[in-house]
C-alpha cells in the first residue's frame, strides 16, 4: 500500500472552497449565499448541548461490572479467564473470535465471579464476564506494552488497532480495525472524520476535541497510514467553532489535515451526509463510502486510538454523556466499561427519590422516566437499568415523564400529506407513501419502488410529522419483514 | 444497594419531536381565516355573519354525527371540519339562503370527507364538493349577488337569507334598488368582463369594493393572511406561488397577443375567487402532492385551467373546478414525481407503472 499516487476521482479540498477565504466564521451568515455546501433536507432539533461547557469528570467504579462478550457487530469474543480469576486494569480478558470481532479488556483490577448470561441493552440476555472491582482499585492502567508507532506498516497499524478493542465510538460499535483494512481493489484517498456530533444533547464528541486535541491529530495521522489515503478533512458542525479553533491550532504543517466547519443540521453526522457535505460526493444508492475512495472515522475513535496505540493499551473506559432533564448531576463522564446503568443513574442523581409519595403509588417519587442509549433521534431506550455501559454508547439521555407527555404529540392523526416528512428525508425517499403502503402491509411496494432499504432510521419523518405517525416504527417492522421474506 | 425502581417507559427512537401537530396548523389557519370573515362581515353586514356560522355550524354537526355513527373519538378539536365550514361560508354569495348553507355545510363534510374515511383520507376539497353540489342544486341562488356597502346592512338581513325550502324566493331586486346607488348591475366583474367586456379597476379589486362571493373580495387581505400562514410554515407557499405565478404568465400571454379580447393579468389574478383558491383551497394538505416537483406541477395546473375555463370555457368562474381537476390529478402527480433518492443517478427514467 503505497502513498500518494492514487488515481482514483479527487474532489477539490472543501477547505478550499472560495468561501473559506473569509475571515469570519460561516455561521454567522446562516442563511445567506455564503452558506457552504450541506446535504439537501434534513432537520433542526434544539440542540440542549448544556453539557458543552463543562471539563470531562471520572466516574467512580462500580462494584461490579458487567462486561458482554459482544460489544461490537461481529462475532463475540472468546473469554480468556475463569470465575474466580484475578485481573488487573487493561489486562485482556477475552480475545479476537477471527478478524470481525475484537478482544476485551479489564476496566478495572478485580476478581472474576462468573461468566453468565445476563441481560443487555438490546434485549436478549447475552454471554457476560461479570468482574468485581477490589475496593480501593484505582483507575491507572497496569497493564501495557508501549509500542513504537513508527515502526508498524499499515497493515501492522491494523492489527494493533485490533489489539485495543476499539471500535467506533460514535454508537455503531463497528469494529475500528476493519474500517480501516483497505481492500485491495478499492484504494481510498480520502479520510473523512466525524466530528458532526448531530445529535441533541451529545457533548462527548465536543469535549473530546476540546481535551484530547493531540491524541485526535496523532490518531488521525495512524489512520492516515493504515489506509494509504493522502489527506483527512475534519468536518465540525459550527456549533462547535471553538473545537475547530482547537484543532486548527494543532494541525501539522503540510495542509494534509484540514478542518471544515458544517452547517448544524441533523443529520449532519451520517456518514454520507457528511461526505456531502464536505467533499460534494453522493455516495451511490446502497453504496458504501469506500467506492468513493472515502473512508468515515469518529473524531472520538480516532482520539481514543491516538492514545491507545503508543501506550499499547486496550480501550477500558470512554467518554459518555450523561444529559437529560431526569438527570440531577449532567455532565461528561470518563466511565469504566461495563458500569451497570443503575450505578451511573444513582451516582447522576436521576434515580434519587423524590418526596415519598403516601399511596405508594410511584415508588421512585418522580414519575416515569425514559433512559435512552445515545442521542435522543437514534438513540434506544433501555427496558431494564441492570444493562451496562458498552463500547457503543455515547450517552445516556433521561427523560422524565413531563418531558416525553410534553414532546409527544397528544393524539396521532391520520397522515394529512402535509408533505414534512418528505421535505425532511436525507435521503430524498418519501416517508409519507411509505408509511402509507406500510398501513396496507404493502411491504414489497415499500422494498422495491419506494427504495425502503436506503432508509436508514434516521428519524427525521417522525421528528417532524404532525399527525405523530410513529413513520420510523413502521419501516423498522418492514425491514423486518422484508428480510425475513428474503432469507426464506 | 437494592433500590425502588421507577418506572421505565420504552418507547423507539425518535425520543423527540418538532412539537408541531395537526390541530396547530389546523388552529392556524382558522385563525388567519377569521380577518377575511371579518372583513366580508363588515362590507355585507348580518346576512353574512349569519350564513358563516350557519355553514360552520352544519360541517360541525355532520362531522360529529358521523363521528357517532364511526364510534369514533370526537375529531371536531382537529379544526379541520372549522376550517371547511368558514372556507365554504366564504365562496358563497351573501345573499345565499341560510338553509342552503346548511345543506352546503352537510355536503361537504358528508360527501367531500366522511365518505372517503376522514381527515387525510379525502381525495377533494371538502369546501369545495360543497360548493360544487349547491352550485348543482341550488344554480340561481348561487349566481344571485348583492353589492356591497349597501347603507344598513348592519340593522336587516338581505331578504333571500330567510327564504325557506320550496318556497319562491323574495324578490332581491326590489330590495337591492330600494337600497342601492344607480347603476348595480348585479354582476360580478368576471361576469361583466365576459359579456360585457368591461373590465374593472385594480384599485376596485383589491378593497373589496366588487360584487363577488363573500370571502372572494379583498385580494390584499387574503394575501395578507395567507403570508402570515407562510411565514410561520403552516402553509406550503409554492402552491399559491405557481398558481398565481401561472395563471399570470398565461394571462400575460393572452393579453399581450390580443389586448383587446383579453383583459391585463392583474384582472385576473385579482378577480374573483383565484387568490382566495391559491392561497386557502389549493393548499389543502391532504389533496395537494407532497412531493417537492409535484406541488409545483399541481399549482401550474390549477392556475392554467383556472384562465383557460375564464376564457374560453362557458362559465364566468373557473377555480372551483380547476382545484377539483388538480385535487383529482394529485395522486398521478405524486406518483411521476418522486424526488431523486440520494445517491441514485441524476437522470433516471420514470419509475411507477407507465
Ligand atoms: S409528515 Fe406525517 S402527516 Fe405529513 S405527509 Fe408525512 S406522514 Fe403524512
Ligand atoms: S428515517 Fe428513513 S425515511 Fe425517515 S427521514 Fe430518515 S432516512 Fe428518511
Amino acid at each position: 500500500m503505497g502513498n500518494g499516487k492514487r488515481e482514483t476521482r479527487n474532489p477539490t479540498p472543501a477547505s478550499e472552497r472560495w468561501f473559506e477565504r473569509f475571515p469570519f466564521p460561516v455561521s454567522l451568515f446562516p442563511h445567506s449565499s455564503f452558506r457552504p455546501q450541506t446535504f439537501d433536507r434534513g432537520v433542526h432539533p434544539a440542540g440542549c448541548k448544556s453539557t458543552a461547557g463543562t471539563p470531562i469528570r471520572r466516574l467512580p467504579y462500580a462494584p461490579r461490572l458487567l462486561l458482554p462478550l459482544a460489544q461490537h457487530i461481529g462475532k463475540p469474543a472468546v473469554p480468556l479467564v475463569r470465575p474466580g480469576q484475578e485481573v488487573v486494569r487493561g489486562q485482556p480478558i477475552a480475545r479476537a473470535d477471527g478478524f470481525m470481532s475484537v478482544p476485551l479488556h479489564a476496566p478495572a483490577t478485580g476478581v472474576v465471579e462468573a461468566v453468565e448470561l445476563r441481560p443487555s441493552a438490546r434485549g436478549p440476555w447475552t454471554e457476560t464476564i461479570v468482574l468485581r472491582v477490589f475496593e480501593a482499585a484505582t483507575q491507572e492502567v497496569l497493564w501495557a506494552e508501549p509500542r513504537d508507532m513508527d515502526e508498524l506498516t499499515p497493515s501492522g497499524i491494523v492489527r494493533a488497532v485490533q489489539d485495543t478493542g476499539m471500535v467506533g465510538l460514535g454508537g455503531a460499535a463497528f469494529p475500528s480495525h476493519a474500517k480501516l483494512t483497505v481492500p485491495k481493489d478499492k484504494p481510498i484517498h480520502t479520510l473523512v472524520v466525524n466530528g458532526c456530533e448531530c445529535e441533541p444533547y451529545l457533548t462527548c464528541d465536543h469535549r473530546l476535541m476540546l481535551e484530547l486535541t493531540d491524541d485526535l491529530v496523532r490518531g488521525i495521522g495512524y489512520a492516515l497510514r493504515a489506509v494509504g489515503a493522502e489527506r483527512a478533512v475534519i468536518g465540525v458542525e459550527d456549533n462547535k467553532l471553538d473545537a475547530v479553533a482547537a484543532i486548527r491550532s494543532r494541525l501539522p504543517a503540510g495542509g494534509a489535515v484540514t478542518v471544515q466547519a458544517v452547517p448544524t443540521k441533523y443529520p449532519q453526522g451520517a456518514e454520507k451526509m457528511l461526505i456531502k457535505s464536505l467533499l460534494g460526493l453522493e455516495v451511490p444508492a446502497g453504496g458504501l463510502p469506500s467506492q468513493l475512495g472515502v473512508v468515515v472515522n469518529n473524531v472520538g475513535t480516532l482520539a481514543m486510538l491516538g492514545r491507545l496505540l503508543p501506550a499499547g493499551e486496550g480501550l477500558t473506559e470512554r467518554v459518555v454523556t450523561l444529559t437529560g432533564p431526569g438527570i440531577r448531576r449532567p455532565g461528561d463522564y470518563w466511565v469504566p466499561l461495563g458500569t451497570p446503568m443503575r450505578y451511573v443513574l444513582e451516582w447522576a442523581g436521576a434515580l434519587t427519590p423524590g418526596p415519598l409519595c403516601p399511596s405508594g403509588c410511584s415508588p421512585g417519587g418522580r414519575g416515569e422516566l425514559e433512559v435512552i442509549l445515545g442521542g435522543p433521534m437514534m438513540g434506544q431506550a433501555v427496558a431494564s437499568l441492570d444493562v451496562p455501559v458498552t463500547k457503543g454508547v455515547s450517552g445516556i439521555l433521561v427523560l422524565e415523564a413531563r418531558q416525553i407527555a410534553r414532546d409527544a404529540p397528544r393524539r396521532s392523526y391520520p397522515c394529512i400529506k402535509c408533505g414534512a416528512c418528505v421535505g425532511a428525508c436525507p435521503m430524498g425517499l418519501n416517508p409519507a407513501m411509505l408509511g402509507l403502503l406500510a398501513a396496507r402491509r404493502e411491504y414489497d411496494a415499500m422494498g422495491g419502488e419506494y427504495h425502503l432499504g436506503d432508509c436508514f432510521e434516521c428519524g427525521c419523518c417522525t421528528y417532524v410529522c404532525p399527525s405523530g405517525i410513529p413513520l420510523v416504527q413502521q419501516f423498522r417492522v418492514a425491514k423486518g419483514v422484508l428480510r425475513e421474506r428474503a432469507a426464506a | 444497594m437494592p433500590h425502588a425502581s421507577p418506572r421505565i417507559e420504552l418507547r423507539t427512537s425518535p425520543h423527540v419531536q418538532s412539537g408541531r401537530t395537526v390541530e396547530q396548523i389546523m388552529r392556524n389557519v382558522v385563525l388567519a381565516l377569521l380577518p377575511i370573515c371579518a372583513f366580508s362581515v363588515w362590507q355585507f353586514g348580518l346576512s353574512v355573519a349569519a350564513l358563516i356560522l350557519t355553514v360552520t355550524a352544519a360541517c360541525l354537526a355532520t362531522e360529529r354525527f358521523f363521528n357517532w355513527m364511526s364510534g369514533e373519538p370526537g375529531t371536531l378539536s382537529d379544526w379541520s371540519a372549522t376550517i371547511t365550514g368558514l372556507l365554504l361560508a366564504l365562496t358563497l354569495p351573501p345573499s345565499f339562503p341560510l338553509w342552503m348553507g346548511a345543506v352546503a355545510g352537510f355536503a361537504a363534510i358528508a360527501l367531500g370527507k366522511a365518505l372517503f374515511g376522514g381527515l387525510g383520507y379525502n381525495v377533494f376539497n371538502p369546501a369545495l364538493v360543497g360548493r360544487a353540489f349547491v352550485q348543482a342544486a341550488f344554480p340561481v341562488s348561487i349566481s344571485t349577488w348583492v353589492p356591497a356597502y349597501v347603507p344598513g346592512r348592519f340593522s336587516e338581513f338581505i331578504p333571500t337569507s330567510f327564504g325557506v325550502p320550496l318556497m319562491l324566493p323574495p324578490d332581491l331586486g326590489r330590495w337591492v334598488s330600494q337600497h342601492m346607488v344607480d347603476g348595480y348591475t348585479g354582476a360580478t366583474p368576471l361576469a361583466r368582463w365576459k359579456f360585457e367586456n368591461q373590465v374593472a379597476g385594480a384599485e376596485e379589486l383589491l378593497a373589496g369594493m366588487a360584487t363577488a362571493s363573500v370571502g372572494e373580495t379583498s385580494a390584499l387581505l387574503i394575501l395578507a393572511c395567507g403570508l402570515y400562514l407562510a411565514v410561520r410554515r403552516f402553509l406550503d407557499w409554492r402552491i399559491p406561488a405557481a398558481v398565481l405565478g401561472s395563471a399570470l404568465l398565461l394571462a400575460l400571454v393572452f393579453h399581450l397577443v390580443d389586448p383587446g379580447r383579453y383583459p391585463p393579468p392583474y384582472f385576473v389574478l385579482l378577480s374573483g375567487g383565484l387568490v382566495l383558491g391559491a392561497v386557502f383551497m389549493a393548499t389543502d394538505t391532504a389533496t395537494s402532492p407532497v412531493t417537492p416537483r409535484g406541488v409545483w406541477i399541481y399549482g401550474a395546473v390549477i392556475g392554467t385551467v383556472t384562465v383557460m375555463i375564464r376564457y374560453f370555457g362557458g362559465l364566468t368562474e373557473g377555480v372551483m373546478y380547476a382545484i377539483l381537476l388538480g385535487n383529482a390529478l394529485t395522486p398521478l402527480i405524486d406518483q411521476y414525481t418522486q424526488p431523486r433518492v440520494f445517491g441514485a443517478p441524476r437522470r433516471k427514467a420514470p419509475e411507477g407503472k407507465a
